[in-house]
This record gives C-alpha cells, structure tokens and sequence, in this order.
C-alpha cells in the first residue's frame, strides 16, 4: 500500500484523478478502523492533512465555509456561536482523542446513516463541496447522501468544505445511545428554526438508508408557527403542535431492526427526541436563554 | 533453565522493582505508572529476531461437517512458511480444562462459529492473513444446536459429543435438594429471568511468541491466568513432556476469566516447531471475540415461598447455562450456581437444579463471578418481588433471612467462618445518599441520562435505588487439591538482605506482584523483596481465578518465608551458640524481647543463599453428592459483598444513569487496602456493564457485534463516584484471616444496578442487560 502526501489541493485533485482507487485519508479515524478490519484494502492512502484549502473555516456574506480537514474539537471550540446544531452533534462524536483528528469531511465521505455530522447539516441546509480536475461543484447535502455508505461524489472527486448559513435562530442536536459517551446513534435528531425565512429544518440519524429530513414535520411547524404569527410574537407552542411535529418526524423515519436497537425503539425515540428539541429551541427563541447543552 | 538467556526483547515485564511496605498498608504497584505512560510491553509487543507471523482460519458456521481442506494455495504463497491442519498437530488433538473435548484444529466438523481449522506461518502478518483466505476447506453445512434447554432435554437434536456418554447433549447436571420438597407457604413470588452472553473486554488481545529450543522443545511467552495449566494442555498437543514446554509470562492486557482456556498456545508452538523459527500470534478485537470463551448466558426460573413475617420457607430453581460449543468451565458454573443459588439467605427447604448443555453457540467458560453472576440476578430481583408482594422494606427482608457464622447452607456445609452478611446490609444502608437532583437547577447535562449527547435536560427522569446482597465461593471447590507453590530465597546483596519471591502465580492486573512482596516484607522483615518472573520453572500455583491468589499464592509465599526464616534462626543459633526462644527479625536484624538485637541477618547469611520451596494446600473440599447436592464442605471459603446503587431512568428514552455504585465488603484481613478499593470499583463496573449494556448478540450461532463499536462497555461517564466500606472479619482458616476479595463486587453490582432501574420504572424488566428496548417496551 502506498502512502502519498498532498501538499496541495491542486496537487491532491491530481492524484485522485489518477488513482482514483486511492484512499484519501484526513483523521483516518473510520479509515483505519476499517483497515484494521480488513473490510478493505485500498491500493494506497493519500494523505490530505497538510492540503492548506481544507485545513480551515472562513466566513463571507453570513455563510461559513468549514474545509473538509477542520477537526471536530474545532468546530467545538470556534463554531459553537455562528453554528450551535453543527457543534452540539461533534460535540456528541466519540472522544476527546478523536474529536481531535476526526473531520466532518471524514464523515460526510464514509456517508453512514448514523453520521453525527449529517442531521446538523441537514437542519441547516448546508452544502457539500467537491472538486476535482475538472472543477468545483455545491451540492445540498440533501442530495449528496445517496444510499448505505453511498454518495454522489465521483471516483476523481474530493470533498472540499461545507457551506453553512451562520445561525440565525435556534438549533438542537441530540443523539441516543446505549451507553453515556462514545457511542455510535441509535437514532439521532437535528432541528434548526430559521426566523430569517420562516423555515424550520431538521434532520434525523441513523433512522433510514441514508441521513434524511423530516420534511412533513418542518413544513407543518414552519406552517403552525406562520399562521399563529408566532415567528413575531412568540408565545408557548402549543402541546397539540408539539405533539403532531414528534408524530410526523418519526413517521418520517424507516428504521431497521440492528444490533444497536430495534426499528420501533428508533420511530418512538426519534419522536421524544423532535418533542423535546423542539421545545428547547422554542424556549430559546422565545425567551432568549439558551437551554444547557 | 534457558529461558532467560535468549528471552525475546520486550517479553517478561520486569516488575522486580522493589516497593514497600508490609501486609495491610498499601504501596503502589510497580506497574502502575508503566500502563499509565504507555511504556508497558504487553505480550502483543514481543518480538524476536527473524521471526514469523502466525494467523488462523476459523470456521465461518456453527456446524458443519468438513468433507476436505486444501492448503496447496495457500503453500505455494510467497513468504509463507507452513501451513498446518490438524494432520500436523504432533501429539493428541485434544484439550480442555475440565473435560478434554475441544480439538487443537478441527478434524471432520467443526462445532462453533469461529472455531480453529487450519494455521499459517508466513514473513508478515499480512501475508499470513491472505494465505489463510486461500485454504480452501469444503464444508458441509449441518443445521446448528442453538437452544440450550432443547439442547438438555430433546433427544432428537444431534449430539454434538457422543464421547461425552451424558445424556442429550448435557455438560453437567446438578441438583441440590435439601428440607421438605412438599411445603408450602403464606407467600409466593416467581419469575423467570434471562442474562446475556457477557465478555471479559480485557484490552490486550490474546498473543504469544513461540521459540523452538535446542533440547526439542520450545519457549512459550504469552499473557495467561495459570502458566502450568497451559503447559499440561500445549505439551499433551505437542507430543511433549511437559518440562520440554517452557511457558513464560509477559504483560498481560486483563484476564477476567477469559485466559483461562487455550488460545494461542499450542498453536503458536506447532508453528514454531515446524517452522523451526520463532513465531508470534497475536489475534485482532475481532478474531479474539470468537477466540476465547464468554459468561454463560442462562435461563433461570426461581420461586420463592416466605411466612407472612418475611422468613423465607423455600426455595425452587430451575437453571440452564449454554456452555457453547466446548465443555471449559461449564461443569464448575453449574457446581458454582447450584451451590450458591440460594444468595447469603437462609433456606430451609431448596430444590434447585442446574444445567450446563453444549450447543452449538460460541463457548462459554470462566468469567469473574463465575456460576455465581447469574442467580444473583435472580434471586436478587426476587428478594425485591417478595419485599413487594409482603410489602416490606426489601433490606428489611434480607437481614431478616441474611447467612451469619454458624448458618448451615442448602448443601449441608456449616459456614465455620464469620458470615457478617446482616452487618453489610446494615452499613449499606447506613452509606450517605448521594444528593437529590435539583430539578430547578440547570443541570450539567453530563450527569443526566444520555449525557453529552443531550438527549434530556431533565424531563422524564427518575430517580430509583435498589440494593443487592450475594455470596460467592472463594477457590477451587468440590474436592480438587487447591494448591499453590512458592520459592523464595533469602541471601546477602551489598550488604543487605534481600529476598526474592518466585511463584507461577500469574499477575494478571489485581497485584499479587505487589502482595507477595508485602507478605515477605513482613515475614522475614527484610526491606528488599524481588520478584522472579512468572514461569514454569516452580511448582504450579493453580490459575488466577475465583478470586483464590492472595489466599493460596499468598498462603504458599507465607509458609515458604516462615521455611526460610526457621533455616536462618538454626544458623544464628548455630552462629551464637545457645538457642534463643523468642526471635524475631526487624528491619534487617535479628532480635529477641529477652536478648535485644543479636545480630545483622546479613552477617548470619554470609555468601550463602537460604532458598525453600513450599506448597500451600487448603484444607480439603468434598464433592456434591450427585442426587442431593450435598457435601459437608463443598467451598472452603465463601465471600460477601452488598451494594447499593442510585440511578436516574430516562423513562421515555430507557437511558440510565448510574449516579451511585457503593459497595460494603468483607475482606477478611485487607492486604493491600487501595489494591482492594481498586478490585471493588473495577469488579463493580464490570457488574454494572452487564446490568445496562454488555452483550454478546448471538442468532443462529453467530454473533452479531464482535468489536467494541458494537460490543459496549462502560466509559468513565458512565461509571458514578463509587464510595468503598471494608470490613475485615477475618477468616480463621486463612492465612492472615484473608477472604477472596475480586469476584464479589462484580456480582453485587450487576443486580442492585437493575434494582434500581426498577424502583425507577416500575418495570419487572427479567433480562440483563436492561436496554433502552427493555425499559420502553419497544425490543420487538
Ligand atoms: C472510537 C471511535 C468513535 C467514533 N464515534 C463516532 C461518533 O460518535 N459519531 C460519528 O459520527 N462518528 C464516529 N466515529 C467515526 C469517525 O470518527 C467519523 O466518521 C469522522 O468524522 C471521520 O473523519 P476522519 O477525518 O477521521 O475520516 P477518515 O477516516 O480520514 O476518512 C473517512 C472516509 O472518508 C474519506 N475521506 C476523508 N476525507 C475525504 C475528503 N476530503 N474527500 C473525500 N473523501 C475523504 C476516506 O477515504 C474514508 O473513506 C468514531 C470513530 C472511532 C474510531
């Protein structure tokens, strides 16, 4: 196995249009795993840690770009105030050892239903970047993840950055698992309020082939919150209304039946989940005291 | 004698550093800081000039019968040196602890997922790997055994050995009755109760590395629990007599039970001596998942009658343990939960029975606790019940029917030791509450169900406690010869006197190194004591399980230093020329209340070395009597331990939250009392693990989560502040009046844990572990 390092993106790009077999690798922290498992064996790693586009975030016109190489302990420490949701879900990945080498590159890349990185982003509608020889293109993140470890990116492709809109309301991530750190989901839930548009996001982990968004459930609440005029004039959200967003965000899931939990214990718990996120991002813009967490 | 002199690099840890401190205080372990730093060699890191890489193909099904094997491909690999079958395997195919039934390699069919079929020797790990991927075996595959009370009672279902001559396929059965089997009474509660398929988790996968001798035969280093039963097992698969087989120990990563049987050992060692070059082994998370045995899971059904007062009346059990595909440790897990099946109560009329079966699932055999983990989960969550349906407080209760000193227990063995089991009870009880949740409070998530994953800030939590009390046997039982063997020699070194203590006792974690050193500290009053490495060059000391060392290495280092100590007195009474009756020897001087200080021991010893070797034997055990379970002595010492846990219950979500974990003890004399706090917490961890979240899944023979992503173990955020209560009721058949102190605290843990989930919930919840699915009703 060959162990390449790109000292530039253009340089990296080059590489992988070659060899396009070739592993890039950033935390490695799924990719040596599955070495260590023999679940593959590639033909070489291209080392994408000292590629200067991916090792940084920036932000322009309220929307933030986080290159693919920015580790999570990062996003914890310098995002948590323009990006609450993305930086509660790192905060729920595994350890501090690989919160500090792990990337949400890493994670949109190896595109497993239980990414703790996928349902934020999918709240907030970000945008996946991917380059390659032939040039840059965004993709909602939406549409990048295409079945069980499966996206669209192309074989010459590299993920460059997510694009994400600095918040402009309240966002909540929460993740079940079995035990109480360094755990992979059961089932997670994101939901985003985005008092700018009207809008409400959400996305939901490890409930479906891919990372997807309670649609149903965001339209019903952007709706509710619309017509009751509360997005002026907020006042307690009504039990009926929490109670109809939880039933539709599960109903929105199609869980399966694992080793870490059973499809009924994923629908049910997806709904507790919705019930209280939303309640926490209510209480927050409402009264504008942020809950814990 | 030649094993030292070409040891591999990195192989035998040296642990002799010499620490201080004699019986009952606490001087750190000579290891502690290396683990803490990362510079331990554990025994995955020997390595040895030119040597090869072993690998091992398993089989992929639970059953199957293997119509041919060809290793051609695999041969003619570049960089492969052997590749060996069980036509290679030199002496007899065979090995076991307690029934020898398990082939070295697989002969016609293999009986278990995971089971070892062929080996490869090659230049590199990798190339080892992908050789083994080329031997192609054609199996034939055969519709598994996998439910272990068909398994013991339906004669239709194969029999997966017919050699054994019991019944189905039976390991063991037991019954122990005792009483009137025809009573009745005021109350009766009953249930039955399911324990999952837990692993030990040790950290440090198993390996070894195997160098062939001059003489014939071969140097074995590895991390093992009992050297010399290795030994016996390796040497009788080589063809060899056992002293041709040299075993050595190196850093071992955690026992638990779960190095009890072979793994590597005579595996490595057929490579080495058919390669004629050293060979190492070291298996991956996932291979040592399938390459060593498990807690038995089992099915267990109790009913419990009592008076209206609470006195219990009796007891009925019915257990099935799945052994798996091999016998190891089924016939004591079944010797163990017979014998203890009625916790530290007192019953006056018991019908209990057990049974260990062979199926098809992964083997089952030693695991911290062992036999006595599983009815503690029953009994436990019945003495709750019975509290319910009497509405009494369940401590209450238990007192009320606790064992003492003098109780004579359901096989007829009179408890000739103190029993303090209503004093712990007490003292539990007695142990500050941690403080309430304070609802108005913003809470730190990290101390809530879920923890950091945020997945409640308070709502739906619920607070419930619940308190387990247990019993567990203390060393071999049932009429083996439990011994232990020790040497230690006695000579002067620049002027001091330095001792050194050489026993086969492996250090596996608990810190016997360190109180072996403290016992002859003590005895000979000497302030430098080294340890010998462990090996097979003395006598056996028996395996470091049922939580025996500090009593019966601890019991041989004791009567070997008093051997030594005696010799030295002869020489200066020899030397002074008149006996002296009262000697003694403080801080490195011979001394007598009546003549003060005599002499320098270094001057006694001069350039001789005084060296004895002695066993430590306990007073004997009998066997159950096969019909009635009975036996005047069934254990030689039993153990006690409560503890009470406070959890929080996301009751939507079925997250828990450990919040207290605090144990009482009675450890009979305390050796090493930090070791001991140490022991306890981490044996309660492992009992909390299996009450919330380990399990080996098995279906259809396979199992389904063979790595840590998957196979969860308890974190630090898991794990509460756990507040330690050591009594010491000392155990007058003991050296020191000692009592085993590791086994307990994991089964206590385990059961009040799951109390205290269901003082939370209301819930029955009859399986550990409780998951989330449990505790929300949603597991199907
Ligand atoms: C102990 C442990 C616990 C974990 N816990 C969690 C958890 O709680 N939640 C969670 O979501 N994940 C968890 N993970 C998985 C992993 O840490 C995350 O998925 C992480 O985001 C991966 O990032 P990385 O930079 O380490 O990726 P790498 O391992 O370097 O790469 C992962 C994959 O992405 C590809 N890749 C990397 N960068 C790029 C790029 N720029 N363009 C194209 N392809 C690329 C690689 O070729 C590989 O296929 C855990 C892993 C471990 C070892």
């Amino acid at each position: 196995m060959d162990f390449l390092r790109a000292a530039s993106l253009d340089d990296a790009l080059a590489t992988k249009a070659q060899r396009p077999d070739i592993a890039p690798i950033a935390g490695g922290t799924d990719l040596m795993v599955a070495i260590n498992f023999d679940h593959i064996r590639p033909s070489g790693l291209l080392d994408l840690t000292s590629v200067p586009e991916l090792a940084d975030w920036s932000e322009s016109g309220g929307v933030i770009r986080i290159g693919a190489g920015v580790p999570y302990a990062r996003i914890i420490s310098e995002l948590g105030e323009h990006l609450p949701g993305l930086a509660m879900a790192s905060r729920t990945v595994a350890s501090p050892q690989i919160r500090n080498r792990g990337t949400v590159g890493g994670n949109l890349a190896t595109a497993s239903p239980s990414g703790d990185a996928h349902p934020a982003l999918l709240a907030c509608a970000a945008e996946v970047e991917l380059a390659s020889v032939r040039g840059t293109r965004r993709l909602p993140v939406a549409e990048f993840f295409t079945g069980v470890k499966r996206s669209a990116a192309e074989p010459d492709e590299l993920i460059t950055a997510v694009h994400l809109a600095r918040a402009t309301g309240p966002q909540q991530f929460a993740k079940v698992g079995t035990r109480n750190a360094m755990v992979i989901s059961v089932c997670a839930f994101s939901v985003a309020l985005h008092p700018d548009r009207a809008e409400v996001g959400t996305g939901l982990g490890s409930a479906a082939p891919t990372p997807r968004r309670a649609v149903e459930a965001e339209e019903f609440l952007a709706g509710e919150l619309t017509s009751r005029g509360m997005w002026t004039d907020p006042r307690p959200l009504p039990e009926t209304v929490v109670t109809r967003f939880g039933e539709l965000v599960a109903a929105a899931a199609a869980p399966i039946d694992d080793v870490r939990g059973t499809a009924s214990y994923r629908r049910h718990a997806l709904g507790v989940l919705a019930r209280r996120t939303v309640g926490w991002t209510w209480d927050e813009y409402s009264t504008g005291r942020q809950t814990c967490a | 004698m030649s094993a030292h002199v070409n040891a591999p690099s990195r192989a035998p840890q040296d642990l002799s550093e010499s620490i201080t401190g004699g019986v009952g205080e606490s001087p750190s372990r000579p290891d502690g800081n290396l683990k803490v730093r990362g510079d331990y060699a554990y025994s995955s890191d020997l390595w040895a000039e030119d040597m090869l890489w072993g690998a091992t193909l398993r089989s992929p099904h639970p059953y199957a019968r293997i119509a041919g094997i060809d290793v051609g491909q695999a041969l003619a690999y570049p960089g492969v040196y052997a590749v060996l079958t069980h036509e290679d395997v030199p002496g007899d195919n065979r090995y076991g602890l307690k029934i020898v039934d398990q082939p070295v390699l697989a002969e016609d069919v293999v009986r278990f997922r995971g089971e070892a079929v062929a080996l490869v020797a090659a230049d590199h790990p990798e190339t080892a790997r992908r050789a083994v991927e080329l031997i192609a075996v054609d199996y034939e595959v055969l519709d598994p055994v996998t439910d272990p009370k068909r398994a013991a009672h339906d004669g239709t279902l194969p029999k997966l050995h017919p050699e054994s001559g019991r019944e189905n396929n039976l390991v063991r059965y037991q019954p122990v009755v005792r009483g009137r089997q025809d009573v009745s009474a005021d109350v009766v509660v009953s249930g039955t109760y399911t324990l999952g398929m837990q692993d030990q988790a040790f950290l440090g996968p198993e390996s070894g590395l195997a160098i062939p001798a001059e003489d014939g035969g071969v140097e074995l280093y590895l991390s093992t629990q009992d050297l010399h039963s290795d030994r016996k097992q390796t040497a009788r698969a080589l063809g060899l007599p056992p002293d041709k087989v040299r075993l050595t120990m190196s850093g071992v990563g955690g026992a638990f039970g779960g190095r009890e049987d072979l793994s590597i050992q005579a595996h490595v060692c057929m490579l080495a001596m058919h390669t004629g070059k050293p060979v190492k082994m070291m298996y991956d998370r996932e291979e040592s998942f399938y390459g060593h045995v498990h807690r038995h899971p089992a099915e267990m059904y109790f009913e419990h009658g009592a008076t209206r007062e609470g006195k219990l009346v009796y007891l009925k059990a019915r257990m099935y343990f799945d052994g798996g595909a091999y016998a190891s440790k089924t016939p004591v897990v079944v010797g163990n939960a017979t014998t203890l099946g009625t916790g530290p109560y007192e019953v006056p009329n018991v019908d209990i029975a057990g049974w260990g079966v062979y199926t098809n699932n992964p083997p089952c055999g030693a695991m911290r606790g062992l036999g006595a983990v599983q009815p503690a989960f029953a009994y436990e969550a019945q003495m709750d019940k019975l509290a319910s349906a009497l509405d009494m407080d369940p401590v209450e209760l238990r007192q009320r029917n606790a064992v003492d000193q003098g109780s004579v227990l359901h096989t007829g063995q009179k408890l000739d030791y103190p029993a303090p089991v209503g004093e712990l009870i007490e003292r539990a009880r007695n142990l500050p509450m941690p403080p309430e949740r304070d609802p108005a409070a913003e809470p730190d998530i990290r101390d809530l169900p879920g923890g950091a994953a945020n997945t409640t800030h308070g709502e739906d939590v619920a607070r419930g406690v619940g308190y387990a009390a247990i019993i567990k046997n203390v060393s071999y039982a049932e009429g083996a010869d439990d011994y232990s063997t020790a040497r230690v020699s006695l000579q002067a070194v620049g002027g001091e006197a330095v001792a050194m203590v050489h026993t086969a006792a492996a250090e596996v974690g608990q810190g016997l190194v360190t109180v072996q050193q403290q016992i002859a500290r003590t005895e000979l009053g000497v302030e430098r004591v080294n340890i010998h490495p462990n090996d097979t060059s003395v006598g056996d000391s028996g395996s470091s399980s049922a939580s025996r060392q500090t009593y019966i290495t601890g019991g041989a280092v004791k009567t070997a230093c008093e051997a030594v100590r005696e010799t030295l007195f002869e020489r200066a009474t020899a030397r002074l020329g008149h006996a002296v009756p009262d000697l003694t020897i403080v801080d490195g001087k011979l001394v007598s209340d009546s003549h003060g200080v005599l002499a320098d021991v270094v001057d006694i010893l001069g350039d001789e070395v005084i060296e004895c070797t002695r066993e430590y034997h306990h007073r004997p055990t009998y066997p159950l009597d096969p019909e009635t379970g009975q036996s005047e002595l069934v254990h030689v010492q039993h153990a006690f331990s409560v503890h009470r846990a406070v959890v929080d219950v996301d009751t939507q979500l079925g997250l828990v939250k450990v919040v207290a974990l605090d144990c009482v003890q009675d450890v009979g004399k305390s050796v090493n009392p930090d070791a001991i706090v140490g022991q306890i917490q981490g044996g309660a961890v492992q009992g909390m693990g299996l009450a919330v979240m380990e399990e080996i899944q098995v279906s259809d023979g396979l199992i389904r989560n063979p790595s840590f992503t998957d196979y969860l173990i308890p974190t630090i955020l898991d794990t509460p502040p756990m507040k330690v209560d050591i009594i010491e009721r000392g155990d007058p058949h003991a050296p020191y009046g000692v009592r085993g102190v590791g086994e307990p605290p994991t089964i206590s843990a385990g059961p009040a844990v799951l109390a205290a989930i269901r003082a939370a919930t209301g819930l029955d919840l009859t399986h550990a572990p409780a998951g989330p699915e449990h505790i929300t009703g949603t597991a199907h």
